[in-house]
């Protein structure tokens, strides 16, 4: 298994030299647009957003797998974690704002200890959806975890899961070795207690993303593929397909760059600008948290280390909704990311 | 002048040869475009014939840019090889066949 950025001491995993990467080079030398560019002619600068109605959590970076493109750095080498203080604060949000969605990210999200905790009270705080973003292969990783399945059916949390491809090959290359086996056992669990079946409220959605520079093809042809492919040879269904951009953030980044594909890659997500994506983007709706309870515009911009503006108060114990849907949302280069051909968001397409 | 015949970075200028040509170029990028749409094949099957195709005219920029394709249309890289044989087949068979007129002339001139 390979070893986080992180762990290695990679140039990459400093954020800075990440955002150096992204402000300089193409950009600096005004070869390319800067993200800024691109909008303001829209009359989208400052980007604003909308109304608030999902708290994306990430309850810390600790992972069982080691995903080449993955955006945290995430694996089990990571160490940071969210304490069960820090969810009390969210908790505290979701009571007293008109929040609708819980969206539980990671890391492998249920390596938390107080995971469990945190959902349970969720639903004590009258949360009306909870979603845990979950790599699927974790419910097989420990015998602790075989019942995350009955887990989730009894708190009525809606699973989205990552599955690059309906075969192995592609799956494990970008995923690891043996993970699409146990991917697919997972979903033959989760299908076992009504996930994603015909029928069932109990949801189940799959995310695709790319392996490699490339951008993702058309969500329904790739949903439809993906339905016929899983349930011809692994009698596996769920709901929907989302389609996600790869965004050149940490390990994805140093693939671009290791592999000399960053230019190109940039500039085939800057010629793919849809205006109407930026309508949508999910920053406009969203708030993110970290482990240490800062937030942020999006989970990227969390990687960045890109707080939201100081005046709308940048922990979650500050949490004030009016500030914070009157600020401007932080953006950068990587932003094209998510306005790419029919845009790129946590719930998929946008446009 | 430039050192080389091919650029990679002129795939990006192909909408340029308007400049020499609008009206054909726009009834060329019209039909294009409406070749690709999903119909009775869907994009992606049809996005593999042309990457067949590209190798079949070795096209670099096609090669190029239907590789790109089929990738974002989930097309595996076995599948991309098969179809590149396929066109490698009707190519090397179209070559071989004629050999029946060889062997036909060959037979009517030899005793």
């Amino acid at each position: 298994m390979i070893k986080s950025l992180k762990a290695r001491h990679h140039d990459l995993s400093d954020k800075k030299t990440q955002l150096q990467f992204l402000s300089n080079g193409i950009f600096g030398e005004d070869k390319l647009p800067t993200f800024k560019q691109k909008i303001s002619p829209l009359g989208e600068y400052p980007l604003k957003p909308t109304s608030i109605e999902i708290l994306q959590v990430n309850v810390g970076y600790m992972c069982n797998q080691v995903c080449k493109h993955c955006h945290v750095d995430a694996g089990p080498d990571r160490k940071e974690i969210m304490t069960r203080e820090t969810m009390q604060h969210c908790l505290e949000v979701i009571k007293k704002t008109k929040i609708h969605t819980l969206d539980l990210t990671g890391g492998a999200p249920e390596m938390n200890p107080d995971f469990r905790w945190f959902v349970e009270e969720a639903n004590k705080a009258g949360v009306e959806e909870i979603i845990v973003r979950s790599n699927l292969t974790i419910i097989l990783a420990n015998p602790k975890y075989h019942d995350l399945p009955e887990f989730f059916k009894k708190n009525n949390v809606r699973v989205i899961s990552s599955l690059p491809f309906y075969q192995p090959d592609k799956t494990d290359r970008q995923r690891g070795e043996g993970v699409f086996d146990k991917s697919i056992k997972a979903l033959n669990m989760l299908n076992a207690v009504g996930y994603g079946v015909e029928g069932s409220d109990l949801g189940l959605d799959l995310v695709y993303n790319p392996g490699g520079a490339f951008l993702p093809g058309d969500q329904a042809a790739l949903e439809r593929d993906f339905k016929k492919e899983l349930k011809e040879h692994y009698d596996i269904e769920f709901n929907n397909l989302f389609t996600i951009t790869n965004l050149p953030i940490a390990r994805f980044l140093e693939f671009l760059v290791r592999t000399e594909n960053y230019e190109e890659y940039m500039e085939k997500l800057i010629n793919a600008f849809n205006p109407a994506a930026v309508k949508g983007v999910m920053c406009r709706n969203t708030i993110s948290i970290d482990y240490d309870g800062y937030m942020y515009d999006c989970d990227f911009n969390q990687m960045l280390d890109l707080k939201v503006e100081k005046t709308a108060g940048q922990h979650v114990k500050d949490f004030d909704l009016g500030k914070l849907e009157k600020r401007s949302i932080v953006i950068n280069q990587h932003c094209y990311g998510c306005t790419a051909g029919a845009g790129s968001s946590c719930q998929g397409t946008v446009a | 002048m430039d050192k080389t015949y091919y650029d990679p970075a002129d795939l990006k200028k192909f909408g340029d040869v308007a400049e020499f040509g609008p009206e054909l170029a726009k009834k060329f990028f019209d039909y294009y475009g409406d070749v690709f749409k999903e119909g009775e094949l869907t994009a992606r099957e049809k996005s593999l014939i042309a990457l067949a195709v590209a190798h079949t005219i070795q096209c670099p920029y096609c090669i190029d840019a239907y590789t790109s394709d089929s990738l974002e249309k989930g097309t595996t890289e076995k599948q991309m090889m098969e179809a590149v044989h396929v066109a490698t087949a009707i190519r090397g068979g179209a070559s071989l066949v004629h050999s029946v007129q060889m062997m036909n002339k060959a037979k009517k001139l030899s005793m």
